[in-house]
């Protein structure tokens, strides 16, 4: 192997790494995955960057799995950086599911993270993440 | 209290099929005041399930972070003719049910 393609590889892994790296601080998503390790391919979350209102952003998620009786996803749960209340929902699926992609519309108090973790049938924990930019945030007071 | 399931009419057998749901319901957060400076009791709805011949196809357990009239779009392995059945419950336990038929072919 060259130095150049040797040094190559040292970045490619150690970027892998990062983002393999689990923001277990998060509370909202400690009490999904009750600390087990979380890692990011396989979950694809769609959202918007910027919503100028927060009272109904569309959102869709999209597991990459066969949806089989022996490997699925039993449960996809969203949670919010920012909202008083930080699950926004659990989603229950299985194998009669047959693709694991769900949309629906969520409240956002504010700019913020949003992340989709997937529950896997065989105990594993797949995220991912995306921030918006919230014009309006969905009325917390009495905005 | 309504809703609206969206399906389609006919599907082959093995197919995938999207099913969309949207419930009417004002998802109260409990964090909103009235005219008056009263608090607005929460009142959303707390569980969203839906079953396809008495088998569990979709489960959502629901908060305040889900938008007024909730929108859910998912999918469904159509394997037999039956029915779906999407029923709700809100904190003030008013329940609702709606259903759809589905019939499968080949």
């Amino acid at each position: 192997m060259k130095r150049r393609n040797f040094v190559f590889a040292g970045l490619f892994s150690l970027s892998a790494l990062a983002r393999a790296q689990a923001p277990v601080a998060d509370p909202g998503i400690f009490a999904v995955t009750k600390g087990a390790r979380l890692a990011r391919e396989r979950v694809k979350l769609e959202m918007p960057v910027i919503a100028e209102n927060g009272n109904a952003v569309p959102l869709k998620v999209s597991v990459s799995s066969p949806m089989t009786a022996a490997d699925h996803v039993k449960a996809i749960h969203l949670v919010s950086d920012r909202n008083p209340v930080s699950k926004i929902a659990s989603f229950y699926l299985g194998p009669y599911s047959g693709r694991a992609e769900l949309s629906t519309r969520v409240r956002l108090a504010g700019s913020q993270n949003v992340t989709a973790i997937a529950e896997m049938s065989d105990g594993s924990f797949w995220m991912d993440r995306s921030h918006i930019q919230v014009t309006l945030s969905a009325c917390v007071d009495d905005s | 209290m309504s809703a609206r399931i969206q399906i389609p009419a006919e599907a082959k057998r093995g197919e995938i099929i999207e099913v969309r749901i949207l419930i009417q319901h004002v998802m109260e957060t409990g964090y909103r005041f009235d005219d008056r400076g009263t608090p607005i009791a929460r009142n959303v709805i707390t569980s969203i399930l839906c079953n396809y011949n008495g088998r569990e196809v979709m489960r959502a357990d629901t908060s305040s972070g889900i938008a007024a009239n909730p929108y859910l779009q998912f999918c469904m392995l159509a394997e037999a003719s039956g029915e779906l059945v999407l029923s709700w419950v809100d904190d003030e336990g008013v329940r609702g049910t709606e259903r759809a038929s589905l019939s499968v072919s080949g």
